[in-house]
């Protein structure tokens, strides 16, 4: 469960370019929910992914990750309870690395990292059957380099270390953007069954409306830094994306009226 | 080339093998261009050298100087972890500072050790010709050295490093303190060239302060000699290619030297390792992984 507490974060306080990005947030995620968040560019989708993983600090307010309050947890400590997916598929792995290597790394999250061999035969054997699940015939390319793969592959590949060690929260940011459709149905998919079997609490940002109503339960829309729009379960069936989209016209037509006020 | 010649460069090339290990940990795995290894190299020396005259055992001078090392190492890192010191300029201000520490540690400028026992003394007795104990001694340590080093770079720890330097971002994802394990891998680069500069002044029988310059070149020609012969496989085919990369070098520069036509005299060692590492970086097609970390626009 994630519970954000009036979550403040400003970018550069006090100077010209100050941005405040997260303003009074507040969000409550009970566990295995799977939520998708949409919202214009600056919205703060990416901040609260961002405050979530412990990359940046909140200004002000509180994260509670299953009544733990782990707002002052760094992000290394914070990955044993959260694991991301990023939007560029070149972010979320390691290149120079291979496939095997890459899986052995998101298998010691948030664990002790020793002297031991990293791959060793009944990892090898793991990390084989999971990758084979994904029908991309990968499980015989363990070996290869990651930045021999497509970015589709990789982010299939990316889903898997996700879900490698049991993990609180799934935070998934925009990770089909980049790709063309037909992966992008590819890995829309295997998220789906992935968050179904692992029964993950998940946070998914994305642009695409669609998207935002097909998968998951609860749709959650951002703007200016704070929740402008819940929906979950009925309400959420019976919308379909050009609601969403005159919804999201409407808030931002709240914006234009004050701004036209302001200016006349 | 005579036996002689062929031995020497055998030697040689094995105790600067050291030196390539530690620039492949500092530039290649954790993408950290560091030149304090002008500084580490005769720091080991000077250490060892000085500790040796004042009657101390060798091989704990040697540990002495290898600890020295990864200090030094240490303080690179400092300077850019903590005080966001860019790397190069950092290592240079360790480097610069390390000429006056090892002034200081040595009392003058060159101290000889030729007539002392040394790490090789024990080995003195086994029936060998001098002429080839030091090369064996010197690949023994090497050959040593870069296993526990393969071996390091396989296990979880050394995985999280080299992905520390590999995509940083992505590595505390993955929950993996990245500045401790750049502090760790500073201090172990730092350590290796340091045992290369202890075991340098053992086989020579003296410890100078101007033998760390140019260190980085040589040790920098040596991981991309290695990489061009060795090129793909893995991690472990990376550290041995380090240290082959090294003697053939080190072959390669003696073969020059030897060859009276070419009118090469030793030493015009530096201007040539200087030249073969330019060429290298600036050659077209050349797939070279350094390239992209010493040249702009490579990225």
């Amino acid at each position: 469960m994630i519970r954000i507490e009036n979550l403040h974060v400003t970018f550069n306080p006090g100077t010209a370019i100050e941005t405040r990005a997260l303003r009074g947030l507040d969000l409550e995620i009970p566990a295995g929910q799977f939520v998708t968040v949409i919202g214009s560019n600056g919205a703060g989708k990416t901040t609260l992914l961002n405050c979530l993983t412990g990359e940046v600090p909140p200004t002000e307010g509180r994260i509670l990750i299953d009544g733990t309050d782990v707002t002052l947890w760094p992000a290394t400590r914070r990955s044993a309870l959260v694991a991301r997916v990023f939007q560029d598929p070149l972010a979320g792995t390691c290149e120079a690395l291979t496939i095997e290597e890459n899986l052995a790394l998101a298998a010691a999250r948030g664990t002790r990292r020793g002297l031991a061999s990293a791959l060793h035969a009944a990892r090898r054997a793991e990390f084989r059957e999971k990758i084979s699940r994904l029908g991309l015939g990968l499980e015989d390319r363990l070996g290869d380099r990651m930045g021999l793969l497509s970015g589709g592959q990789r982010q299939a590949v990316s889903l898997v270390m996700a879900t490698l060690r049991p993990t609180k929260i799934l935070l998934l940011d925009e990770h089909t953007a980049a790709l063309d459709p037909r992966m992008q149905d590819f890995v829309q998919r295997l998220t789906r069954e992935l968050v179904e079997a692992e029964r993950l609490t998940t946070l998914m940002v994305t642009h695409a409306m669609r998207q935002a109503l097909e998968l998951g339960g609860r749709t959650v829309m951002l703007h200016e830094g704070r929740a402008v729009l819940d929906v979950a379960d009925e309400e959420r069936a019976g919308l379909g994306p050009a609601d969403l989209v005159a919804l999201f016209a409407e808030v931002r037509g709240q914006e234009l009226d004050s701004d036209s006020l302001l200016l006349s | 080339m005579n036996l002689v010649a062929f031995l020497g460069a055998l030697e040689i090339g094995c105790v600067y093998g050291l030196v390539a290990l530690g620039v492949f940990l500092s530039f290649r795995v954790l993408n950290f261009p560091d030149l304090t290894v002008d500084g580490s190299f005769p720091l080991g020396a000077a250490v060892v050298a000085t500790l040796i005259v004042a009657g101390a055992d060798p091989y704990l001078a040697t540990a002495v100087a290898v600890l020295a090392g990864a200090a030094a190492g240490l303080v690179t890192a400092f300077l850019n972890l903590r005080f966001r010191i860019l790397h190069l300029l950092a290592s240079i201000l360790t480097m610069i500072a390390l000429y006056s520490v090892n002034l200081r540690i040595m009392g003058r400028p060159n101290v000889a050790i030729i007539a002392e026992p040394t790490v090789i003394t024990p080995f003195e007795g086994l029936g060998l010709a001098g002429l080839y104990l030091k090369p064996l001694v010197a690949f023994a340590v090497v050959a040593i050295v870069a296993a526990l080093l393969a071996r390091f770079l396989v296990s979880e720890y050394g995985l999280a490093m080299r992905a520390t330097g590999a995509n940083p971002r992505m590595a505390r994802a993955q929950g993996i303190a990245t500045a401790q394990s750049t502090y760790v891998g500073m201090a172990l680069s730092n350590a290796m060239v340091a045992l290369g500069g202890a075991l340098f002044a053992q086989m020579n029988g003296f410890a100078d302060i101007t033998i760390g310059t140019g260190t980085i070149v040589v040790g920098l020609a040596a991981v991309i000699v290695g990489e061009a012969i060795f090129r793909g496989g893995g991690i472990v085919v990376a550290v041995a290619a380090c240290l082959l990369g090294s003697v053939i070098y080190r072959l390669a520069v003696a073969l020059a030297l030897n060859a009276d036509f070419i009118g090469l005299k030793a030493s015009d060692l530096n201007l040539v390792t200087a030249l073969l590492v330019t060429v290298a970086l600036i050659l077209p097609g050349a797939r070279n992984p350094l390239k992209a970390l010493l040249t702009r626009g490579g990225k």
